[in-house]
């Protein structure tokens, strides 16, 4: 791969089709959103911006620097491009590079992208242009540091939500993948968060006008650090909980059906299950030798096909 | 640089390469969503949608192996999955004593562990055939029929054309800075990690401003030949017979990989 | 300090054999098949000033980027008596200074200063060496007191002097220059080219700009499609009109 494998990607398979139905009717919602607030502040400058910037977001993905004994860190961007373009155009923005990302490189799936573009997208836009912009009167250095802890805690966040989500979907167990989850994105947080300081720092003395207080409060209202606290709040609660007392949660989402999203093992299908028109499991074990026959034959068929080609040529 | 390494556009004379890019994007979506579907433990209806896929490789004239060999990249997000083999549902397996934590791994958790894997492996094949088969202008025209905001589907073409301008000037920069990272013998070198994130951060910087203003120097231009916000583009794309038709037996099989799923 | 430099007309091309750079027989083929160079055999003395004059595509950035390790990892090329491997890059890097083509590549820094600092900050010089360091290379390249200027805001001819600062900094023994005239208006060419000439280091630079080559480098390589076609004194090699037009150069006359 060419590009930041950040484990946030995830891929398909790995999440209940229940789970992905949600996270893409919030991010349909908010990225439709988004098409039409970004459609009345900038009009027709709109796609060329935005898709320049999110070519920029996906080759700063590239971007990388070197922390250790040949490892390297990388940059996430949805804070950042939040934070300089307006909540909604970074949505935008890393809704088209997660998409390019996922549907041309298999960097994440296409039936779980909806909860990747909440993860990467969504939830950074929230908190990192919320918490700027209740700072975006502030002076210069209280900006910076808000800046930098809102990046930080949005990939925290964008961790905490991929976790949640696999948790979800009986793809792992909480206690496990929490813990490592938040840890390896704590570390990887905090380059994020410094370099989304730096680069804000350069761009202010660059362009100015580009980065100032009046276009930020134009660009989103309050209800955006309403929204930023709330779940910065929830984040900062959940997680020590979750990791804390899994057993409490998993208790929790047993009763509710949660776990595994109802699919259960087929060893317990098997004894209890009665195909009503197919009767007996003897006919059943029969179909599936004559299925299993079938992709045998299909396969050898195939594999005959290109032999032959391959001699032909 | 010489390659275009994002084109994953594989040319070739096929039935799949000329099929209608819609329908092409509706089968892939429609096989993930189906292989979700099915149950853990669904060997046989995995194996068949398996049968399905090597027979799209076969009919692109690719290669039978061609998305088995580039799908081990999906591999290494694998481990996240590890952990269901600890699912506390089903009967243990065996008992391992770590010290800070005790893992039992059960029958159910493989079986779902395995399920899990193969769900995915299969899901990042039939995406990599598609990209293979269709060239990525067809594929945003096909998501466009498909009822995507155009605004979003724009946005995305503008990615894809700049994205190897943009991605050649940070491969640039990132030598740039190569060339000038130099040590001494018996200096402790390199400056500190704060330095370089720092540096990192500027380059970051660096390139939004000059991508905002190359941004602009584009809207100068489209406007300049008499753009006002709405795209216009020429459809290519007809379905035809042949179309319907993929699109039938590719929806037979699927309901017959389901059937074995949920039956079998 | 090298050999200083001498004008064109007594021209006499000093016989050291090599002993600063050598490249013996140079082979490379970029990743998607296209062979770039084939069998490059060059040797620059210290104190030489030599142009890198070809068509498009005749291999030469791919050349240069080879001498300090950014192409190439196994390669015939000896530097100041070291061989070009993978644990002598970084000190190679200190060696050779290589500048860019388009100085925004090279310029990535918030300010000019740090621009300049940054390579004897990497090298892990003390901060009063580094601070020295900048002094005399902005100075060297006639901008002394733009060290708080943001590089973003200067014009294509200070972009291109400080990049040359960025690397002299290093205190390089071989200057390497891609195309450095390029873009430039005359005003701010005439300035370089007078830079150039005033500098006392050993100096390869690539160009199609013929009259500077005429002006400044005694020696003059020839490249085209991957070889070395020639490899002498500029003034011969300019009066070959053949020779010129066969691969791609226009005579001065």
């Amino acid at each position: 791969m060419l590009y930041a494998p950040t484990n946030l990607h995830i891929p398909d398979g790995f999440l209940t089709i229940i789970v992905s139905l949600i996270f893409w009717l919030i991010t349909i919602v908010m990225v439709g959103l988004a098409v039409s607030k970004t459609n009345k502040s900038l009009g027709e400058k709109q796609v060329p911006l935005m898709g320049v910037m999110a070519a920029f977001i996906f080759a700063a993905q590239m971007l990388n620097f070197p922390i250790a004994g040949g490892t390297s860190g990388h940059f996430l961007g949805g804070a950042l491009a939040a934070i300089v373009l307006g909540p909604w155009a970074g949505i935008l923005v890393m809704t088209a590079v997660v998409g390019v990302q996922g549907l041309l490189f298999q960097d994440g799936g296409l039936l779980v992208m909806g909860a990747n573009i909440f993860n990467m997208g969504i939830l950074t836009a929230v908190i990192g242009f919320g918490l700027y912009r209740l700072v975006v009167h502030q002076k210069r250095g209280v900006r910076l540091v808000v800046a930098g802890g809102g990046a930080w805690i949005a990939t925290m966040a964008a961790a905490l939500a991929a976790s949640l989500q696999l948790w979800l979907s009986g793809t792992t167990r909480l206690e496990i993948v929490l813990p490592a989850m938040l840890g390896v994105h704590a570390l990887i947080g905090v380059g994020e968060g410094l370099i989304t300081v730096a680069a804000l720092a350069y761009i202010e003395q660059t362009r100015p006008d580009l980065l100032n207080a009046e276009k930020t409060t134009r660009e989103g209202g309050r209800g955006w650090i309403v929204g930023s606290v709330l779940v910065t709040l929830a984040a900062v609660l959940i997680s020590p909980l979750a990791s804390g007392s899994p057993d409490g949660l998993e208790r929790v989402a047993e009763n509710l059906g949660f776990l595994g999203s109802g699919q259960d093992a087929p060893y317990q299908i098997l004894p209890d299950y009665t195909i009503p028109f197919l009767g007996e499991t003897a006919v059943s074990t029969i179909l599936a030798g004559v299925v299993g026959a079938v992709i045998l034959m299909g396969l050898l068929i195939l594999v005959g096909r290109n032999l032959r080609r391959r001699t032909e040529v | 640089m010489h390659v275009d390494v994002f084109d994953q556009f594989h040319f070739s004379e096929s039935r799949v390469h000329s099929l209608d890019p819609r329908v092409k994007v509706v089968i892939t979506v429609a096989f993930i969503l189906s292989n979700a579907i099915l149950p853990d433990g669904s060997w046989l209806a995995l194996a068949l949608a398996w049968l399905f896929l090597l027979l799209g490789n076969d009919l692109s004239n690719l290669g039978l192996g061609f998305t088995l060999k580039r799908s081990l990249i999906a591999l290494p997000f694998a481990l996240v999955a590890v952990s269901a083999i600890f699912s506390p549902l089903g009967e243990p397996l065996a008992d391992w004593d770590l010290g800070f934590m005790i893992l039992v791994p059960t029958d159910a958790g493989l079986i779902r562990f395995a399920s899990i894997m193969l769900r995915s492996w299969l899901s990042v094949q039939i995406a990599i055939l598609l990209v293979a088969t269709t060239q990525f202008p067809d594929l945003i025209h096909a998501l466009e029929h498909l009822r995507l905001p155009r605004t979003l589907t724009t946005i995305i073409a503008f990615l894809f054309r700049y994205l190897f301008v943009l991605t050649n000037e940070v491969h640039r920069i990132q030598r740039a800075r190569k060339s000038r990272s130099a040590r001494l013998p018996n200096v402790r070198g390199g400056g500190n990690l704060g330095w370089r994130i720092k540096t990192t951060g500027s380059i970051v910087g660096q390139l939004f401003t000059r991508s905002y203003e190359r941004s602009d120097r584009i809207y100068q231009a489209m406007i300049s030949r008499g753009y006002t916000g709405h795209i216009r583009t020429l459809n290519p794309h007809q379905v035809k017979s042949q179309d319907w038709l993929v699109l039938g037996i590719s929806a037979g099989m699927l309901i017959l990989i389901q059937l074995v799923g949920w039956i079998l | 300090m090298p050999v200083k430099h001498k004008t064109p007309f007594e021209l006499i091309i000093p016989e050291c054999e090599g002993d600063l750079l050598q490249i013996q027989d140079l082979h490379f083929a970029y990743p998607d098949g296209h062979q770039a160079l084939r069998g490059i055999n060059l040797s620059i003395c210290e104190g030489e000033k030599i142009a890198l004059v070809g068509p498009n595509g005749a291999g030469k950035s791919t050349l240069m980027l080879h001498l300090n390790g950014i192409l190439g990892e196994d390669t015939p090329i000896t530097i100041a008596g070291l061989k070009l491997e993978k644990g002598n890059l970084p000190l190679i890097r200190a060696l050779v200074g290589l500048v860019f083509q388009n100085p925004d590549d090279q310029l990535f820094s918030p300010t000019v200063f740090e621009d300049v600092a940054f390579g004897p900050l990497h090298m892990g010089l003390p901060e009063e060496e580094v601070r020295l360091r900048v002094e005399e290379a902005l100075a060297a390249v006639g901008m002394d007191n733009f060290g708080s200027r943001l590089s973003h805001h200067l014009s294509m001819g200070q972009k291109k002097r400080i990049s040359i600062a960025t690397v002299l900094a290093m205190h390089p023994q071989i200057l390497v220059l891609d195309e450095p005239t390029a873009g430039l208006d005359p005003r701010a060419r005439r300035s370089l080219i007078n830079f150039l000439r005033d500098l006392p280091i050993t100096m390869l630079v690539s160009t199609h700009d013929l009259r500077m080559v005429a002006d400044l480098f005694p020696r003059m390589v020839i490249m085209d499609e991957g070889k070395i076609v020639a490899d002498g004194q500029t003034q011969l090699l300019l009066k070959d009109e053949d020779l010129l037009l066969a691969h791609g150069l226009e005579s001065l006359s």
